[in-house]
């Protein structure tokens, strides 16, 4: 049997080459730092929970990549710009004057309440505008064309931000009673960091309880499995999509309000890296799952906090944290070539793959 | 009927409504405040009132076009589409006469009020221009109740003065050059076309437009009659002079004007390039700027003077090399993205191009590539014991590379290996069931993309002189991509289309470069929704992208030969 790719045997060798150096390279640094010990049991400790904490934001983003790739088989790459808009947007009118004002300093609480849903607005209106102008009209297009869309419509986003916001950083205000340390098991951890995996982890109940429980997730499960039957079943088809739309927007929505938390700064341009990294997070787990989407978006966390620190050190690498976006990358190329269909994913037909 | 007139009208309501929102978003963003600052007819007409009117104007005629040409109603959709396009803008205008929201938004001031009431303030301000924006629905209404051949040469006209009021600032220059000071005041007011000059213009292209309308079927029917010798001989002479345009191009543009041209002319060989991956073979590459680095890098390092040159060679033995090691970077770059699809190879490739842009920028390399300090003193081609140094001796070889790159894809194209890359476009299985080896095809795509890419970047080292890494953004692959998807996927005219006014304009016009990216955006999202094969369509691509329309002809006309 001949295998689909004409002469698959050269490049299948060239694929083992590169397989095995990435893993001795791998393997090599890692035993090198730990021969090194360049850093105490604490510090560790440190850089997994930041991983932990980096990787929820992931896995908020990537669940919006997930949904709308169940749905639609289109990669939204304007999903980062509908994280960004929210925040930046909420930054600018509600959380800043707020701070200003000492609003926010007294009543953290409901400040906070009301920043994430002022988010969740702004995202989910990005959202649906985007998904009505841009991508409805061209469901039976061929693929790539929505795919291009996407693209112009994340550029149009950012850039009509910038115009409209300003393209400076903007400080996202620091809210006292959430300054400071907690300590857990003889470490100590960032409060904002607390709040963000907290945040996560009850959001991503909520959601898999509106997926698994509710009719509309119902619909929206069955619209993934199957557009026309779903259709012949009653569903609106269309009226689901977009509501796919908005529980990931609503989610990137959040997840703006935790990266600001973490981050302390919004501006235009946010959503660009954290938009890819949350898509490889997503591709990671298996895109089209749910569950996948986290576990992706934490082993990136860990990947992208440990890793510069394990495997570039011991090589000897100067300045090895400018390297770090690369480990996002390197891992989305290596997933895509050797593990199409992520940790916890089903193998994809052709069609959708 | 009066039903249909209500459902027409209540079209025209929403048309305006969309328009209004599209101004003032506009506005909102400061897009009006800085085109304002352009005069396109001195004293009369600025680029900021284009932008205000021209939404409604466009939407207004797209909402009358499939109304009966029954002046009243049309007029009276007009009227309200305008007056209803102009609400937006006077919330605005109020709301800012009552609350500073410089402090959120930066762009909405006083002056971009200004602008927008006309300068009468407030209350008479939205008055004005409510009745200013019916004035504009009414007038893209009236066109509609023209006859086309009327309609036709009239737009042209419009829009050809307003083009010409627009590089005013440029064409002054050059006339002041040609004929002197006198003359460019003459025609220009500095920076505008003079209003009397405008109005020539206007009725000169209207009268050129309806000549050739009334001659264009005789020209056309000439041609055909002609044996097919003599059209051969037609098409080479319209040819030759063309090339004889391009060659004394640089005489008429002066030093900046090549320079821009030089610009282009790099982005036309970017795009000849991705037209062969995307346009041809269909593998959409969103990291094509890492072949562009390549190139450019090679052709830093070998021909160098500075501390970083290996090689020193000349710019013409470098040449070479940097085809040659951008085409092994695309076919070691395109080998683990074989088995990859669409959406997957675009999110994957542009993983790439960042890798390649953080690596450039990275410590690592830094003892190779300079890292963030990029590489200095690359050398200019020399030629004839000189060197080319001005941009319009540079030009020559610009040209001379892209000559060659449209006449290496035009032979592609109608190669095998080109018919091949349309099937793989088509359908990888049938074309792989067909006998087609996908391994070698797609990898030859990629290889033929990045050398073409690799010589742009070559070029660009060169005629730079000095290259960092931040020359090499995801920004140039998505120009790169904008500008075949303009000019028509797989064409190679639409390249160079595409190219003159991507590049070329907002390198002309400051206003245009600042919201470059947003207006590219944009165009994706317009034309993919509303012409996806481009201004200058490939036919193979047109055909493909319209099969729905052609099935469902082909569908209708058996159904009503079913129905006889």
């Amino acid at each position: 049997m001949r295998s689909r790719l004409g002469n698959l045997d050269y490049i299948n060798v060239f694929l083992w080459i590169v397989r095995a150096s990435i893993i001795v390279v791998v393997i090599w640094g890692t035993v090198a730092t730990i021969l090194d010990n360049p850093y105490s049991p604490r510090q560790w400790m440190d850089f997994l929970v930041f991983g932990v904490a980096q990787g929820s934001l992931y896995a908020l983003i990537a669940i919006g990549y997930t949904l709308v790739y169940g749905v639609l088989f289109m990669i939204n790459f304007a999903h980062g710009e509908f994280f960004m808009s929210g925040i930046f947007t909420t930054s600018v009118f509600i959380a800043i004057p707020m701070s200003e004002s000492g609003f926010l300093d007294r009543n953290p609480v409901v400040g906070l309440l009301i920043i994430a849903v002022a988010s969740m607005i702004v995202s989910v209106g990005v959202a649906v505008l985007t998904e009505r102008i841009a991508y409805r009209p061209l469901r039976k297009a061929p693929r790539l064309v929505p795919l291009i869309t996407a693209i112009g419509a994340s550029f149009f986003w950012q850039n009509f931000f910038r115009g409209l916001l300003g393209s400076e950083n903007k400080p996202f205000p620091q809210i006292a009673s959430l300054t400071g340390t907690f300590p857990l098991l003889g470490t100590e951890i960032l409060k904002t960091h607390v709040v963000v995996i907290i945040a996560t982890i009850i959001m991503l109940i909520g959601l898999n309880f509106f997926i698994m429980r509710t009719k509309t997730g119902k619909a929206i499960r069955s619209v993934a499995e199957d557009k026309d039957i779903a259709a012949l079943m009653g569903i609106d088809v269309d009226r689901t999509i977009t509501i796919t739309f908005v529980v990931g927007a609503a989610m990137a929505g959040i997840a703006g309000v935790l990266y600001a938390l973490v981050f302390r700064q919004v501006h235009f341009f946010m959503g660009f890296i954290p938009g890819i990294k949350a898509f490889t997070a997503a591709v990671l787990g298996g895109i089209g799952s749910i569950p996948g989407a986290a576990i992706g978006g934490l082993v990136l966390g860990l990947f992208e906090s440990i890793g510069p620190s394990l495997f570039l050190q011991g090589l000897h690498i100067p300045a090895f944290n400018q390297l770090k976006d690369v480990i996002a990358f390197t891992m989305l190329v290596l997933i895509l070539i050797f593990r199409p269909q992520g940790i916890v994913g089903e193998v994809l037909a052709e069609k959708k793959a | 009927m009066a039903d249909t007139f209500r459902s027409q009208l209540r079209q025209a309501l929403r048309s305006g409504l969309i328009a209004g929102v599209i101004t003032l978003s506009v506005s909102a963003i400061g897009m009006v405040r800085l085109f304002a600052e352009r005069e396109l007819i001195g004293g009369a007409v600025t680029m900021g009132q284009i932008l205000i009117y021209a939404p409604t104007a466009l939407l207004v005629s797209l909402a009358v076009r499939k109304m009966e040409r029954n002046a009243p109603r049309v007029l009276l959709a007009g009227l309200v589409a305008g007056a209803v396009s102009a609400l937006p803008l006077i919330v605005l205008i109020v709301f800012e006469s009552l609350v500073d929201l410089r402090q959120f938004m930066p762009n909405i001031s006083p002056e971009l009020v200004e602008i927008l009431d006309l300068g009468l303030g407030p209350a008479v301000g939205s008055l004005a221009l409510l009745g200013v924006m019916s004035l504009a629905g009414i007038a893209a209404g009236a066109f509609h109740i023209l006859p086309d051949h009327i309609e036709r040469p009239i737009l042209q006209g419009l829009l050809w003065t307003l083009v010409v009021g627009l590089f005013s600032e440029i064409l002054s220059g050059r006339l002041r050059d040609f004929f002197g000071a006198g003359f460019a005041r003459l025609i220009f007011t500095g920076k505008a076309l003079r209003p009397a000059v405008a109005l020539v213009l206007f009725l000169v292209i209207i009268g050129a437009g309806l000549f050739w309308s009334a001659r264009r079927e005789r020209v056309r029917q000439y041609i055909s009659a002609l044996p097919p010798r003599q059209r051969t001989r037609l098409r080479f002479g319209a040819g030759g002079l063309g090339l004889l345009f391009l060659v004394i191009l640089p005489l008429l543009l002066g030093s900046y004007l090549s320079e821009v041209a030089n610009n282009v002319g790099i982005f036309v060989l970017m795009g000849l390039g991705l037209n062969i991956v995307v346009g041809f073979a269909g593998l959409l590459d969103l990291g094509y700027v890492a072949f562009f680095a390549i190139g450019a890098y090679s052709m830093a390092v070998l021909t160098s003077e500075g501390p970083l040159g290996l090689g020193h060679l000349t710019f013409w033995e470098a040449i070479p090399f940097c085809i040659l090691i951008a085409a092994c970077a695309g076919i070691v770059l395109g080998i683990p993205v074989l088995r990859m699809r669409g959406d997957y190879l675009a999110i994957v490739t542009l993983g790439f191009g960042e890798i390649i842009r953080i690596l450039a920028l990275s410590d690592m390399l830094k003892p190779f590539i300079g890292g963030a300090q990029g590489v200095l003193k690359i050398s200019k081609p020399p030629f004839l014991g000189t060197a080319l140094i001005r941009p319009e001796q540079f030009y020559y070889v610009i040209l001379a590379g892209c000559l060659l790159a449209a006449f290496v894809s035009w032979k592609l194209s109608e190669s095998r290996l080109g018919r091949q890359w349309m099937a793989l476009r088509e359908d990888e299985d049938v074309a792989e069931a067909m006998g087609i080896r996908l391994v070698t095809t797609k990898l030859l795509a990629f290889a033929f993309g990045a050398a073409f890419s690799g010589l742009g970047g070559a070029l660009f080292a060169s005629k730079l002189t000095s290259i960092f890494p931040h020359s090499f953004k995801l920004e140039i692959s998505i120009n790169v991509l904008v500008l075949i998807i303009i000019g028509g996927m797989g064409s190679l005219p639409g390249v160079v289309i595409g190219a003159l006014i991507l590049v070329g304009m907002p390198e002309l016009l400051r206003e245009f470069a600042e919201y470059r990216l947003l207006m590219y955006g944009a165009l994706l999202v317009v034309m993919m929704l509303a012409k996806p094969e481009g201004f200058w369509p490939s036919a193979v691509r047109r055909r493909e992208l319209h099969v729905d329309e052609e099935i469902l002809a082909i569908e209708g006309a058996s159904a009503l030969e079913g129905g006889d």
